[in-house]
C-alpha cells in the first residue's frame, strides 16, 4: 500500500498530468492518420523526451503507444484502411458493419473493446508485479542473456512465411550493434578506419532512419492521396457500451493480448491471431466472422490493446524489449541511468506502480476523448500524404540532429531511411534489425559476464530459470522447424495431387 | 470464411517485384562483410571465444550468410512477378528525398533554424505540388510550429545560424537561444 502511495505520488505532478495528456491525445490522431504510426511517432519524439524527467518522458512515449491503436481503429472502420498496423485485422468486421450502416455502432465497439482489453491487462499486470517483484532476482546475467536469446530467437520464427527474412535482418541488427570501438578490449569493430564511426550507430538514428525517414520517403515517392470520411451521427457512449454484451469475448481477448504481450517478439498480431479464432470458434454465427461480426471486432481490438501493457513486462523486470517500441524506450531508461531489470523491481517498485497507473489513467483519458472527438478526428486526418511526409522529414530531423549535432547521423539516418523503404515496398519486416541491435547488445555484455561465474557450458543450464528458458528455446526451434517442414510438404502434395489426377 | 482465410494469408510472406534484386544486395554485402571479417574484427586468442572482440561480428554476420542464403533460395524459388524495374527505379526515386534532406541538414547550421525549415518546408511543398498560397502558407506555418515547439517551447538542441550574427545585438542572443 505505502508503495502504491508513493506511485500516487510521483504521478500526480503537474509535468506527468501534462505527459499523459498530451501522449494520450496525441496518440489517438497519430493513430488515426494512416501513413504515421506510433513507431515514427515515438521515434521523432524519443530525443526530445532526453532532456525530461524519466517518467515524464516515459509516460509521453507510452501514451502515445498506448493510445495509437485506438485511433488506428477509426479509418479501419470508416474507410478500411487501418490507422496502424496492428489494425489491420479490424478493417475485416469493422468496414463491412460501415457498409451495412453501422458506422456508430462499429467505433464504439472498437473503442469499448480497446479499453476493456487495456484494463483488464494493467489490473492483471498490478496484481501480478508482486510476484514479479519476487522471480526477477532470480535472473542472473546468464539467465537474462537467455532470455534475451529467446527474444532473438521468438522474433525470428514469429516472422511466419519470413524466418529467413527476419534472421538475416536480426543477424544485420547484431553486426550493426558491434561496429564501433568494443569497450573491453578497446578494438575498432567495421569502422573501416573511418573516425565517425569510432563510437559507433546509435540506436536512436538507427530508428529514425527505419521508422520515420522511411516512411517520410515512401510517402512521398508514391502518389499523394487524402482519405475521404463522411460524419458520425449518434450517441457514442451507448455504443462503446455496447462491449459488455460481450465481455467474455473481450476478456479472452485480453488475456490472449496479456499472454502474448508478455513474450518478447511476440506481439499484437499473435494475440489477435488466437483471440479472433477463439472468439470465432465460440461464437454461434461464426460465419459473419470477416463479414462485420461485432464479435470479431471485439476480439480483435481487445487483443490488441491488451498488448502494450503486458509488453512492459520483460522490458522492465528484465530490461529486454519484446519488440520495437519498448526497445526505443529502452534508451530513455538508459539515458536516465534508469536499468530497467531485477534490481528496478526490488528497489524501484513504486517507479513501477507509477507506470501502470500512468496506463490506467491514459485509457481513461483516451476513452473520455474518443466520446467526442470522432468528427474533429475525420477532419484532423484528412491531411494529403505527400504533405504528411514533408512534416515526416522535419521532424525527424529534429530527433536525429538533437542527439549529438551531427550532420553526419543525419546523413546516416537518410541512408537508413532508403534502406527501410526498400523493406517496407517488399513487405520485409524492421523490427528484427532494432531488436538484433537491442537484444546483440544485451547478449554481448550477459555472455562476458556469465562466462567468468562458469566452468563449462553445462553450468549455463544448472539453474532451474536458465534450465527453462534454455529448453524453450530448443523446443521453440525444435517445434517451428517441424512445423515448417510439414507445411512444405503439404504444399507440395496438394501441389502435386492435381498434376497426378490429371 | 473466405475473408478468415485471407486474415491467416496475412501471416505468410507475399512475394514483391524486386523481391530478388534485394535478396541478391543483400547477400552480396553479407558476403563482403564475411570478406572483411579477419580485418575489421580482432580475435586476440588470449580470452574465451565468446568473449572475443570479434565473436558478436561474426554472429552477425553468420547469420547474414545463412538466412540470406535461405532468403535467397526461397525468392528464387518463388514465381517472378512483373515490374522489378518500375520498383527499382521507385527505390531510386527516394534519393531525390536524400539530397533535399541533406541540403536541409547543411542549411541550417548557415541559415538558423527556423529560417532554414521554413524555407525547406515551403520549397519542398512546391516542389510534391502543394503550390497555392493556403497550401504554401500552411506548410511556413507548420515548420514556425515545429520550431515552436521543440526548439523554443522543449529547448531541444538545434543550431542557431551563421546568419543571426549580422541581427541587431539584442536581437542576437534571443534568436540564437529560440530560433
Amino acid at each position: 500500500m505505502h508503495v502504491l502511495l508513493q506511485a500516487l505520488d510521483l504521478v500526480l505532478s503537474w509535468q506527468v498530468i501534462a505527459a499523459l495528456l498530451l501522449g494520450s491525445i496525441g496518440g489517438v490522431i497519430i493513430g488515426a492518420i494512416p501513413g504515421v504510426g506510433p513507431a515514427v511517432a515515438i521515434a521523432v519524439l524519443l530525443p526530445a523526451t532526453f532532456s525530461l524527467d524519466p517518467l515524464v518522458g516515459l509516460t509521453l512515449l507510452l501514451g502515445i503507444y498506448g493510445s495509437s491503436m485506438y485511433g488506428g481503429s477509426l479509418p479501419a472502420i470508416l474507410i478500411n484502411t487501418p490507422g496502424t498496423a496492428v489494425n489491420a485485422l479490424t478493417t475485416y468486421d469493422g468496414y463491412p458493419m460501415t457498409q451495412r450502416g453501422e458506422a456508430l455502432r462499429a467505433l464504439g465497439l472498437a473503442y469499448g473493446a480497446s479499453f476493456f482489453g487495456a484494463i483488464l491487462s494493467i489490473v492483471l499486470l498490478i496484481l501480478l508485479s508482486p510476484v514479479l517483484a519476487k522471480i526477477a532476482p532470480m535472473f542472473g546475467s546468464r539467465e537474462i542473456f537467455l532470455a534475451a536469446l529467446l527474444g532473438i530467437t521468438l522474433v525470428i520464427v514469429a516472422h511466419k512465411g519470413q524466418v529467413a527474412a527476419a534472421g538475416m535482418l536480426a543477424g544485420l541488427g547484431i553486426l550493426l550493434n558491434s561496429v564501433g570501438m568494443e569497450p573491453v578490449n578497446f578494438t575498432m569493430r567495421f569502422t573501416f578506419g573511418l573516425n565517425w564511426l569510432t563510437s559507433g550507430l546509435d540506436l536512436i538514428v538507427v530508428v529514425l532512419g527505419l521508422f520515420a525517414i522511411s516512411q517520410a520517403f515512401l510517402l512521398m515517392v508514391e502518389p499523394n492521396a487524402s482519405p475521404k470520411m463522411d460524419g458520425i451521427k449518434g450517441k457514442m457512449s451507448s455504443a462503446i457500451c455496447e462491449v459488455f454484451r460481450y465481455k467474455r469475448v473481450a476478456a479472452t481477448g485480453g488475456g490472449f493480448g496479456v499472454l502474448m504481450g508478455m513474450i518478447p517478439g511476440v506481439g499484437e498480431f499473435t494475440a489477435q491471431f488466437f483471440s479472433y479464432t477463439a472468439a470465432r470458434r465460440a461464437s454461434k454465427d461464426p460465419d459473419l466472422f470477416g463479414n462485420g461480426s461485432p464479435e470479431g471486432l471485439v476480439a480483435s481490438e481487445s487483443a490488441n490493446n491488451a498488448v502494450p501493457a503486458a509488453a512492459l513486462i520483460p522490458l522492465l523486470a528484465l530490461g529486454i524489449p519484446g519488440e520495437a517500441l519498448t526497445a526505443m524506450m529502452l534508451s530513455v531508461f538508459y539515458v536516465h541511468n534508469v536499468v530497467p531489470g531485477p534490481a528496478l523491481f526490488q528497489g524501484q517498485l513504486h517507479f513501477v506502480y507509477a507506470l501502470y497507473i500512468a496506463l490506467l489513467l491514459l485509457n481513461l483519458i483516451v476513452i473520455v476523448f474518443m466520446l467526442g472527438s470522432s468528427n474533429l478526428l475525420i477532419r484532423l486526418i484528412k491531411v494529403p500524404t505527400r504533405f504528411l511526409g514533408m512534416g515526416i522529414l522535419i521532424l525527424s530531423f529534429v530527433g536525429v540532429y538533437s542527439l549529438r549535432n551531427s550532420s553526419i547521423d543525419c546523413l546516416i539516418a537518410a541512408g537508413f531511411g532508403v534502406f527501410g523503404l526498400i523493406l517496407k515496398r517488399l513487405n520485409l519486416p524492421i523490427v528484427p534489425i532494432i531488436l538484433g541491435m537491442v537484444l546483440g547488445s544485451i547478449m554481448e555484455v550477459k555472455l562476458r559476464a556469465s562466462m567468468a561465474q562458469i566452468n563449462g557450458p553445462l553450468d549455463f543450464v544448472n539453474r532451474p530459470i536458465s534450465g527453462l528458458l534454455a529448453t524453450a528455446i530448443v523446443v521453440i526451434v525444435v517445434v517451428s522447424a517441424h512445423s515448417s517442414i510439414r507445411e512444405r510438404l503439404q504444399q507440395k502434395h496438394e501441389k502435386q495431387a492435381p498434376a497426378e489426377a490429371q | 470464411m473466405k475473408r478468415v482465410l485471407s486474415f491467416l494469408a496475412m501471416f505468410r510472406r507475399e512475394r514483391r517485384p524486386g523481391d530478388l534484386v534485394f535478396a541478391v544486395a543483400f547477400l552480396v554485402v553479407a558476403v563482403l562483410a564475411a570478406a572483411a571479417l579477419p580485418s575489421q574484427a580482432r580475435f586476440l586468442g588470449n580470452k574465451e571465444f565468446v568473449s572475443e572482440p570479434g565473436f558478436w561480428p561474426l554472429i552477425g554476420v553468420g547469420m547474414m550468410l545463412l538466412f540470406g542464403g535461405f532468403h535467397l533460395m526461397t525468392t528464387l524459388n518463388a514465381p517472378r512477378l512483373p515490374g522489378r524495374l518500375k520498383e527499382v527505379l521507385l527505390w531510386g526515386r527516394s534519393l531525390e528525398y536524400v539530397a533535399w534532406f541533406a541540403v536541409y541538414v547543411f542549411a541550417v547550421p548557415y541559415l538558423g533554424y527556423l529560417p532554414g525549415t521554413v524555407v525547406f518546408a515551403v520549397v519542398l511543398s512546391a516542389r510534391l505540388g502543394f503550390r497555392s498560397r493556403l497550401e504554401l502558407g500552411l506548410a511556413a506555418l507548420f515548420a514556425v510550429a515545429v520550431v515552436l515547439v521543440f526548439k523554443t517551447g522543449l529547448g531541444v538542441k538545434l543550431p542557431g545560424g551563421a546568419i543571426y550574427q549580422y541581427l541587431p545585438h539584442s536581437l542576437r542572443s534571443t534568436f540564437m537561444v529560440n530560433f
